[in-house]
């Protein structure tokens, strides 16, 4: 038995999507007001209903969601951002109170991971040990609210407008890591990583040791701007190019290749899109007008990196 | 290689601008009928798949409030006071000690940081703080390559730093996939030998940052320039 599960924070999440839902159904001067409501309204759905609802449901709800934000129902109210002059104010006034809630976040899920985990009665634990980062982080989002709020001396309706103001900033791309990995679950579900792996190890020739770690390296990289996600490549990869020439044909070792190929696939995952909540994401919360701008800048240092890989495994994986 | 229609959708969708949710959407249910699911089992993968990765949104949504709230009464602001006073600060400075902190923690297996609760917050307004305490007004420009080399210093700590710990998602996963095919394969050895890149990693986050500090120095410079012959 848990006492905190990680359901109980998707719930939280769930209801505070209700509450901006709300507020949004009540903004009259908001130009989609019942569109942009329903589309937070069916978010919070899916993060209290997962594990109730059909997975099938979940689906459609999905569905829901995409067309309302593709028929561009989705939009930003009027923000009521406090000025400059005010924020400097509070800023003098409250001096380097301000930062105590905001370290409080680290400092919670810090001290939460490497504690909390360990914290049980007999069978009665007090978190559940596999989710303790994630619930880490949560309780440290939700304390440093109360601390935020006490130094401040904002009532819990100006934290939830300040929220959904921010919310609101980035708008349906708040999904997109979701949907983005939903469609990499689908990727693998199909076999497409093993067509991409095929297509590797005929066109070019795997027998040359170097050239396999060339292969391996790119695949690796190539497959995960795919997919999004350098874990869903790894087993496809390793399994098609990896394993069978590096390390059987070739007589490589199999930790030195897994260890740099995962971080090849990592150099994909910064020049690609479909790494929404690290590329995309980012450029909306630091609401830059180009949304590729995270990636063009992490474009040479991606290049860099995966040279050196490249160069790193060829010298050590049929060393060692 | 009929299944590799939802790539090419997605490739096209992306370089034709059309909505991104849209697109995904498209190349899933291609993806799905191209190997022969039905459209309730398509439905059924993309709802399985995305309740399944609701992680990747909780930590936006619940720091959003707490941000929201400390940005109202001048976060940003008191950040760029502080950063003032510091004479060795520059926006390339900031961002690699960030990178450093980020990535050091998390080889310890301590997540701190992200996108919502430190880069927007914190990272990003004081790194242009640093930029602006030098006297110089920045352009649009300059301002939106500090804040991208902020969010690509959170990125680089995190994935850099992470494959050194052995209680971490990506050495798990490693070693579920060789134990799944008879080989015994040390966590420790995999490791070990993320090291060596983790270094390299930081080390071009050092080469870029050093760019972006001459870069904005240049364009403040060219800027006094023009200013001048006026």
């Amino acid at each position: 038995m848990k006492i905190i599960t990680v359901e109980a924070c998707y719930a939280v999440v769930g209801l505070y999507l209700f509450v901006l839902a709300g507020r949004i159904a009540g903004e009259r001067e908001h130009p989609r007001r019942w569109g942009s409501a329903l589309f937070w309204v069916l978010l919070g759905v899916t993060f209290i209903g997962a594990k109730i609802l059909p997975p099938t449901l979940v689906g459609y709800l999905v569905v829901a969601m995409v067309v309302l934000a593709a028929t561009g129902q989705v939009t930003r109210g009027a923000s009521h951002e406090a000025s400059r002059e005010e924020r400097l104010g509070h800023a003098e006034r409250l001096k380097n109170r301000i930062f105590w809630p905001a370290l409080l976040i680290p400092a919670t899920a810090a001290v939460g991971t490497l504690v909390l985990g360990e914290l049980h009665y007999g069978e009665v634990w007090l978190v559940e040990p596999k989710q303790v980062t994630l619930i880490a982080l949560s309780l440290g989002a939700m304390l440093a609210l109360i601390a935020a709020m006490r130094t401040t001396g904002a009532s819990v309706g100006t934290a939830s407008r300040e929220g959904s103001r921010l919310l609101q900033t980035l708008g349906w791309s708040l999904i997109l890591p979701q949907m983005l990995a939903a469609l990499g679950g689908i990727f693998a579900k199909a076999g497409v990583g093993e067509v991409v792996a095929g297509l590797v190890a005929q066109a070019v020739p795997t027998g040359v040791p170097w050239v396999a770690v060339v292969a391996y390296c790119a695949g690796m990289a190539l497959f995960t701007m795919v997919m999004g996600n350098a874990f869903a490549a790894f087993a496809v990869i390793t399994g098609g190019i990896g394993l069978p020439f590096i390390v059987i044909l070739h007589g490589g070792n199999p930790a030195i290749m897994a260890a740099i190929g995962m971080l090849s696939g990592y150099c994909g995952t910064l020049l690609t899109p479909m790494a929404a909540n690290f590329n995309l994401v980012p450029a909306m919360l630091l609401e830059l007008d180009d949304k590729h701008a995270v990636i063009k800048a992490q474009v040479p240092l991606a290049l860099v990196i995966f040279a050196a890989n490249v160069i790193l495994m060829m010298v050590l994986v049929y060393r060692f | 290689m009929i299944k590799l229609i939802g790539v090419a959708l997605i490739a096209a969708g992306f370089a034709l601008r059309l909505n991104t949710l849209l697109v995904v959407l498209a190349a899933g249910l291609a993806t799905g009928f191209a190997a022969g699911f039905s459209l309730n089992e398509i439905m059924a993968m993309i709802g399985k798949y995305f309740s399944d990765n609701r992680a990747m949104t909780l930590p936006i949504v619940l720091m959003l409030p707490v941000v929201g709230l400390l940005e109202r009464y001048g976060l940003k602001e008191r950040a760029e006071v502080l950063i003032r006073r510091s004479k060795a600060a520059t926006a390339g400075r900031v961002i690699l000690l960030y990178t450093a902190v980020r990535q050091i923690s998390i080889s310890l297996g301590v997540s701190i940081g992200g996108h919502a609760g430190a880069v927007r917050p914190l990272v990003a307004p004081m790194a242009e703080a640093a930029a602006r305490g030098r006297g110089v007004e920045l352009s649009a420009a300059s301002v939106v390559s500090i804040r991208a080399h902020a969010a690509a210093g959170e990125n680089i700590g995190n994935f850099f730093g992470e494959d050194i710990f052995i209680a971490v998602g990506a050495i798990l996963l490693m070693k579920g996939f060789f134990d799944a095919q008879g080989m015994n394969v040390s966590v420790w050895a995999m490791a070990l030998w993320g090291i060596p890149t983790a270094f390299i990693a930081f080390g071009a986050m050092w080469w870029r940052c050093r760019l972006l500090d001459r870069r904005i120095e240049q364009a403040a410079a060219d800027e006094q320039k023009a200013g001048g012959g006026q």
